[in-house]
């Protein structure tokens, strides 16, 4: 594979340092532009497997509010963000949920579940006593 | 309540008074956190709060990045809430939901009353203390001069959010956003995610209002491009949008003239920027600060009527939860003092003032008897700089100032009581060369 450099810009802190990364056969060659060594770290983890948190939506059935927000529990391989995205929304849950259950384990193989981040009551049943 | 006897399909309003050592209006996180550290502090205290629910906007921020520096922890909005609301029902704090706080007004010499409005009917509430904690409200399309058509489709950041992540609403397929602050930066990514076109963030200044994370995080990792020095003209549209038009700025921020274009879309979401909801304080004579949007206060939070205390975003907009959380705490510190009849105010106020390149400073009075926590913000963003004053022998390196980053300094007593007068808050460049 041919050499490629890439430009991310450090987020480690508000500097914002744009930094230029020469990646080789998955291999990082040398890091540029960065003001600190916090940088290259970020650089180089940002070229070769960037990771996100993923927090979204599931349905909920009979709750107070129709969803319940989500997050994974830890940062997920970038490109895998919207495939795990798609996963999660086929999800639905009952009321009540409660905070931090569990809605997903081990998404898309990566070891790292889904939990609910907000609690929904069931909704009361009207006009029944 | 009673059926009226005249009417009887109507309910005869009810009106009682209430008393409490404290009176908390708002049941967001500053307001959640001063009544929880009210009762702590063996206060009564009563929390008033207009919604169903408790958290203010935090329930409906479902991204990560809220309580990091008081938990060392990194929560969802909701997570945080949750948090906040459990300790104050934990500590047993009495909480009045669904009541929405229609009138402040100042009574004796100290402390106020309000009118509270709720199913229960109109209740007038005193207290020895007050502490308000209302937070903010967004500025609209109009209040930044958009024109045209007025079609469904144009909203806030906060009603998207609310509609999208309480309600489970997709408001649009094709979404142009008003202002790149961290709330439209967010805003775009949420919908990119649940599967709509963001066409553009449009912004007028010259730099992205957001932080750099905000921006790599949720613009750049979805494409979403980003229009620096433009501004969105107008609003096309029967029924619904259909186009907004862009246009360049100059320097002044006006649009120039033959740059202008038309960019398809059904939905404007508007995230330009928010103002401190200190409507009710105003009208109590309260002073309000025009740099900030809300109430002069001294270092106890307390505003300029005396026994009303302010924290959170109705004192000034707050990008961290942390501080708002913080604010609130010394906002019910200062109510138990005040209570015990130890609070010292001193017989002069020195005043904390904005000077190069800060926007403004919080709070504007102090004493100089003890350490005092300042919030400020720079007006535009500077590398390798310091916060500096000519007055007293002190200087804070910072690497990078950004609007969107507020500025907090804890300042000692030993040097605040060496200012005369006024106290300057000036953000200037590093000289090369200096160690710090
Ligand atoms: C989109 C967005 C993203 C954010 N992201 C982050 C982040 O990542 N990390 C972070 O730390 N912070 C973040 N923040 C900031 C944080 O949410 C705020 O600092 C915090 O919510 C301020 O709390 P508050 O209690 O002052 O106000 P609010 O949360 O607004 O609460 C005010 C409360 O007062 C009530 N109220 C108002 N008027 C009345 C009345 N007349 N009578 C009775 N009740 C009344 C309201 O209903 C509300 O419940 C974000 C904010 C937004 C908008
Ligand atoms: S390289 Fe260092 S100075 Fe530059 S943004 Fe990253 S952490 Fe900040």
């Amino acid at each position: 594979m041919a050499e490629r450099k890439e430009r991310v810009t450090c987020i480690v802190c508000p500097v914002g340092c744009k930094i230029e990364v020469s990646v080789k056969d998955g291999e990082v060659l040398s890091v540029e532009g960065n003001a600190c060594v916090r940088g290259v770290e970020y650089a180089k983890e940002e070229c070769t497997s960037p990771k996100r948190v993923l927090t979204t939506l599931v349905s909920v059935r009979g709750g107070v509010l129709p969803v319940t927000s989500v997050k994974t529990t830890k940062p997920i391989p970038k490109e895998l963000v919207s495939r795990a995205q798609w996963e999660i929304s086929k999800v639905t849950l009952e009321a009540p949920v409660p905070i931090g259950k569990l809605v997903l384990g081990n998404l898309l193989g990566t070891g790292v579940d889904v939990v609910a981040t907000r609690s929904v009551e069931a909704r009361k049943a009207v006009g029944h006593r | 309540m009673r059926r009226s006897s005249a009417k009887p399909s109507l309910w005869v309003l009810a009106v009682r008074e209430r008393e409490a050592d404290v009176i908390v209006v708002g049941g967001g996180p500053a307001g959640l956190a001063a009544a929880s550290s009210c009762k702590e502090a063996g206060l009564e205290v009563l929390l008033v709060e207009r919604e169903g629910s408790l958290g203010g906007i935090l329930p409906q921020c479902i991204h990560t990045g809220f309580g990091i520096l008081e938990t060392k922890e990194d929560y969802t909005g909701p997570e945080f809430a949750e948090m906040l609301e459990k300790r104050a029902r934990d500590l047993g704090v009495e909480i009045l939901l669904d009541s929405y706080v229609s009138r402040l007004s100042q009574v004796g010499g100290c402390g106020a009353s309000i009118e509270v409005l709720s199913p229960r009917g109109v209740e007038t509430m005193r207290a020895s203390t007050l502490i308000f904690s209302t937070g903010c409200r967004e500025r609209n399309a109009f209040e930044i001069g958009i024109t045209g058509d007025r079609p469904a489709g144009v909203m806030t950041a906060g009603t998207a959010q609310a509609l999208m992540d309480l309600y489970g609403l997709l408001p649009g397929r094709e979404v142009v956003v008003v202002g790149s602050g961290d709330v439209g930066l967010i805003m775009s990514r949420r919908f990119a995610l649940e599967g709509a076109k963001v066409k553009a963030v449009v912004e007028i200044t010259r730099y992205p209002g957001g932080l750099t994370r905000n921006v790599v995080q949720c613009l750049e990792d979805f494409g979403i491009p980003m229009l620096l020095s433009h501004a969105v003209l107008e609003v096309r549209g029967r029924k619904r949008v259909e186009s907004v038009v862009v246009s360049e700025v100059d320097e002044k921020q006006g649009p120039v003239p033959g740059t202008e274009s038309e960019i398809e879309c059904d939905t404007l979401v508007v995230a330009a920027g928010l103002v401190p909801e200190a409507g009710l304080l105003e009208k109590a004579g309260a002073k309000i600060d025009p740099l900030t949007g809300g109430p002069f206060v001294n270092e106890f939070l307390e505003t300029s009527l005396r026994g009303v205390f302010a924290c959170g975003n109705v004192l000034v907009v707050n990008d961290l939860v942390d501080h708002a959380v913080e604010q609130g705490r010394l906002c019910a510190m200062s109510a138990k003092s005040l209570i015990e009849g130890t609070m010292r105010r001193p017989s002069a106020w020195k005043r904390a003032v904005p000077g190069e390149n800060v926007r403004f400073v919080v709070p504007h009075l102090f004493s100089g008897d003890r350490d005092t926590v300042f919030y400020s913000r720079v007006r535009s963003p500077m590398r390798d700089c310091s916060l500096s004053f000519n007055e007293i022998d002190k200087e804070v390196r910072i690497r990078a100032a950004m609007p969107a980053e507020m500025v907090r300094v804890r300042i000692e007593g030993s040097l605040l009581s060496g200012v005369g007068e006024a106290l300057t808050f000036e953000v200037r460049g590093w000289p090369k060369g200096k160690r710090g």
